[in-house]
């Protein structure tokens, strides 16, 4: 049987459409209401409340916990402030990514990692010989994540104070609902938003704070299919999705370099040895053969293949997470691994992984496309991601 | 900018910055010539404008809804990157006068189990129904973005795209033709009866087809506007219907926005008071106080009226086409009521205790708040209130179609207040006697009486209100008689005849003027349609 969240008495009882999806064994809400579209557009327009208490959590402290950390993901540990959060992935000994999440600096000698997939043992066997304390805290710890343009002035109310200082990735201690709290100014969207990082016995009261303070900013409980148009709007990859974590590769082409996922901004070869440091040296020094990208799939053309049938153009109003094929030259040079239509930009857009030839921005490609049981291809252009990243992001 | 320190030149001269003539402005820019837009209000948008009427409450003060919005001018002006952000209005209330209601739901189960509780044929022909109109829309929506052929005329070309208009027809099939000359020539209320036996379902999908017109649900011709929603659902995969974020004037804040970005240059407080015509063609405008600005080619936002009736001297206009124009019908016959409010209205029928009396869905509170409320009780109802309009009065009892914007978009009021956007009809512009301060009360009173029979807590919600009567809407605005559509969307005012047959391609008698407004084929809702084929007409005809 599924687990339930500490949420789950609140989110169970605004589930209209009994639209759940399992994630890491929790029951999670895909939709509240019949149709993901306002919540998603709460994420855009005012402010989307999601339960994100799946996510892997681990406490690292101790005298090595830097020196531990720095060993195993891509960007410098050390330089990472208190009250600071860094996005990194982290690899094995080939360079090839294992998973992504955040390291949050809770304090000058302990930290927590979140992740997709269960990290423990990768971070025991890390700290062989090494003085630190290593918690799995996923269940102890229930998280919120608020996101959206109206997001912070909710905080702001429930909280009773100001967080116009709380920096893009910083965070802070606070109160809301007479519970002790961190809050992390990060999220999944590429919006303006913050997560909440809470005792899991004090889930209910924080919840039912956060609701109160929003209503009157309309604050809206959004499931997963809302989020998962947000993460592609903003470029974000999702583990499973749209990479195959190296230790569950089965064949060499299932890897991914952070190069490969472009994540080369993270690879920090200049902070010491760290894990897959001599192998993503030897990468960079010959450039990767694969890149992730933005596709845009061409409208006018999408809409040609439809009306070459006498139909008119339809999608589905969620994302997808079919592979699907990327032709140029006459033959097949990548494939997308997650693709939706953008509500708020109106493109249809999606997350490709190309060959290195074909990935400079504006690049024409052919997208594949599904149309009455026939395969049909749609015309595609290379965009720079993240596809939105409004100012109020970081502002 | 001054060229040799006298008159400033441009190539194009946009009279007016509502919607199309701003859409106009961006495709010129966006052609590459130099275009200034001359607006006589302090901001863009024409009737698609939000202001803040009462402080920290924002009014879409005209227009306030997006409706057929071109998918092709949102992408080609790139309008989400200048502001677009269209929020969803999903469902549909019709309070009864029995207590009942009838609801129309984002979600199609949702709504077929609730139709069937009122009628079980009615529920499962509404898909048959939506199916055939569904075709009809996809025959028919080319057309908006066809420049009108002319049907008179011999030319190749002409001949070609009537050739083309009627391939389109045909691929209906023989029925489904048949239906659409019915749906083009019936009055929406017998169109429907050969559906339906639920009345309210009658009435507010009529209600839906007589709004910015002189008629009545039994009007003959009212029917055909009905098709107009099913062209917005073939335009679905885009989701372009609803509520834009921050009012309707942020539609028009976005395309003046791309406007901008492709070069254009928007003059505010800056009324054209007419244009110069020299040697029988257009060579500038003059402005306010006597700022003249000179220009290769003139184009009018403003509707047919005003624009030839008011802008240009008659003597430069041939004596038919004058003639013409002064028959164009834009009788005003809608008004508008803006709140501000202190707490939501409570529509007694979807009380939870109502609802289950009458066998209703459950829904989570306030969830029809977020969308539409309309007050067409019955076809009867809505007829009547016709009736009065017929004689010269406003409706003692209105048609209304309500919506919170605030529960949308909450940025609209302050944190926990609310705006209600009420279009009321019918407010005919020729009330017996003219509209006065006392009138214009009156009706507000009118309005919010019929309303409170529904609602009994809004009168004390509510914080201020704006009136506004089609007198109002021109004063303001500039739309003759205030009609919304600058010029009735009647049969024999569309396509090759709009706005006059010969002038319907967005030229004019003078040489060299354009018209751009929505008096133009197709008009109507904030489509951006006319703005579009008037600027991609004036860029193959421009002057070497």
């Amino acid at each position: 049987m599924l687990r339930h969240t500490p949420f789950h008495p609140r989110t169970a009882a605004l589930m209209e459409a009994q639209q759940w999806r399992r994630w890491s064994g929790f029951l999670v809400a895909s939709a509240y209401e019949m149709s993901h579209e306002r919540e998603y557009h709460a994420i855009r327009s005012s402010a989307a409340l999601f339960d994100v208490s799946p996510l892997k959590k681990y406490s690292v402290s101790g005298r090595d916990a830097s020196r531990l950390l720095d060993r195993i993901v891509t960007r410098n540990v050390a330089a990472c402030q208190p009250c600071q959060v860094l996005y990194t992935p982290w690899c094995d000994s080939r360079g090839k990514v294992v998973d992504d999440g955040t390291l949050h600096r809770l304090g000058e000698d302990h930290y927590r990692l979140t992740s997709a997939e269960p990290n423990l043992s990768w971070l025991h066997d890390n700290a062989r010989g090494m003085r630190t304390t290593i918690e799995d805290v996923s269940d102890s710890i229930a998280a919120l994540s608020l996101q959206g343009p109206l997001a912070r002035a909710i905080l702001e109310h429930a909280a009773q104070r100001d967080f116009k200082t709380l920096k893009y990735f910083r965070l802070t201690n606070a109160s809301i609902g007479g519970a002790s709290i961190v809050i992390s100014r990060t999220g999944y969207t590429g919006d303006l938003g913050y997560e909440v990082w809470i005792d899991a016995a004090d889930a209910l009261p924080v919840w039912d704070a956060l609701m109160d303070a929003g209503e009157p900013y309309g604050i809206t409980p959004a499931g997963m299919l809302a989020l998962d148009i947000a993460r592609i709007e903003a470029g974000l990859i999702l583990l499973d999705v749209d990479y195959v974590s190296a230790r569950k590769a089965l064949i060499p082409a299932q890897l991914s370099s952070p190069f490969e996922l472009s994540l080369g901004w993270t690879v920090k070869l200049d902070k010491g040895s760290f894990n897959g440091a001599h192998a993503l040296r030897e990468e960079q020094a010959k450039a990767p053969e694969w890149m992730l990208v933005g596709l845009e799939i061409e409208w006018p053309s999408f809409e040609r293949v439809f009306e070459s049938l006498g139909l008119a153009p339809r999608l589905s109003a969620t994302a997808s997470r079919v592979s699907v094929p990327v032709y140029a030259d006459g033959r097949q040079v990548g494939y997308a691994t997650s693709s939706t239509w953008s509500p708020l930009l109106k493109r249809f857009i999606a997350l490709a992984h190309l060959e290195a030839p074909f990935v400079s921005p504006g690049r024409s490609v052919e997208f594949e496309i599904t149309v009455e049981h026939r395969r049909h291809r749609a015309n595609a252009k290379v965009r720079t991601l993240p596809f939105y990243d409004p100012e109020r992001k970081r502002a | 900018m001054t060229m040799n320190g006298s008159r400033t030149r441009y190539d194009a001269i946009v009279i007016g910055g509502g919607h199309n003539g701003l859409v106009c402005a961006a495709y010129l820019a966006r052609g590459g010539k130099k275009v200034l837009v001359c607006e006589k209000r302090h901001l863009v948008g024409g009737a698609a404008v939000t202001e803040e009427i009462h402080k920290g409450f924002k009014f879409s003060e005209f227009s306030y809804v997006v409706s057929l919005l071109r998918p092709e001018i949102i992408r080609e002006l790139e309008l989400p990157r200048h502001g677009l952000h269209i929020l969803p209005l999903e469902s549909t209330v019709t309070p009864m006068p029995n207590g009942n209601y009838l609801a129309a739901w984002g979600d199609h189960d949702e709504s077929q189990r609730e139709l069937y509780r009122h009628s079980p044929l009615d529920a499962e022909r509404y898909d048959d129904f939506g199916i055939m109109m569904h075709h009809m829309a996809h025959a028919v929506k080319p057309i908006l973005a066809m420049l009108p052929p002319d049907p008179t005329s011999l030319s190749p070309r002409e001949l070609l795209a009537l050739a083309r208009f009627g391939g389109h027809l045909r691929s209906l099939g023989e029925a489904r033709f048949y239906a659409l000359h019915k749906l083009m020539t019936m009055s929406s209320a017998d169109y429907l009866d050969e559906w339906f036996e639920t009345d309210v379902l009658k009435a507010t999908k009529s209600a839906s087809g007589i709004i910015g017109t002189f008629l009545g649900p039994r009007s003959p011709g009212s029917a055909y506007v009905l098709l107009h929603h099913y062209m917005g659902e073939i335009d679905g995969a885009f989701r372009a219907w609803g509520f834009q974020k921050g009012g309707t004037g942020g539609v028009s804040e976005a395309i003046a926005g791309a406007a901008r970005a492709f070069g254009a240059e928007v003059k505010l407080e800056a009324p054209v008071t007419n244009v110069i015509v020299k040697n029988g063609r257009a060579v500038g405008v003059a402005v306010g106080q006597g700022d003249e600005y000179y220009a290769d080619v003139v184009v009018s936002g403003l509707d047919p009226k005003r624009t030839f009736l008011g802008l240009v001297e008659e003597k430069a206009l041939p004596g038919d086409f004058l003639t013409s124009i002064r028959r164009f019908k834009a009788r005003g016959s809608s008004g508008k009521v803006n709140l501000a409010l202190s707490e939501l209205p409570r529509f007694t029928c979807m009380e939870p205790e109502n609802i289950a009396r009458w066998g209703g869905v459950h829904i989570p509170a306030a969830r029809y708040l977020r969308g539409a409320v309309s007050v067409s009780p019955t076809l009867e109802y809505v007829e009547i209130a016709y009736d009065d309009a017929k004689h010269g009065a406003f409706s003692r009892r209105p048609y209304m179609d309500v919506v919170i914007p605030s529960m949308i978009d909450p940025s609209m009021a302050p944190p926990g207040q609310h705006v209600m956007s009420i279009f009321c009809q019918y407010a005919p512009f020729n009330i017996t006697g003219g509209w006065d301060d006392a009138k214009r009360e009156a009706f507000g009173d009118a309005v919010i009486n019929a309303l409170a029979v529904f609602a009994p807590n809004i009168k004390q919600a509510i914080i201020a209100r704006q009136v506004l009567t089609p007198a109002d809407i021109e004063r303001v605005t500039g739309l003759t008689e205030g009609n919304i559509f600058q010029g009735e969307l009647a049969l024999d005012q569309l396509f090759f005849l709009r706005p006059a047959a010969g002038y319907a391609k967005y030229r004019s008698p003078i040489d060299r003027l354009y018209q751009c407004g929505s008096g133009t084929h197709p008009g109507g809702g904030i489509m951006g349609a006319s703005g579009r084929l008037a600027a991609l007409t004036m860029l193959r005809d421009w002057p070497a």
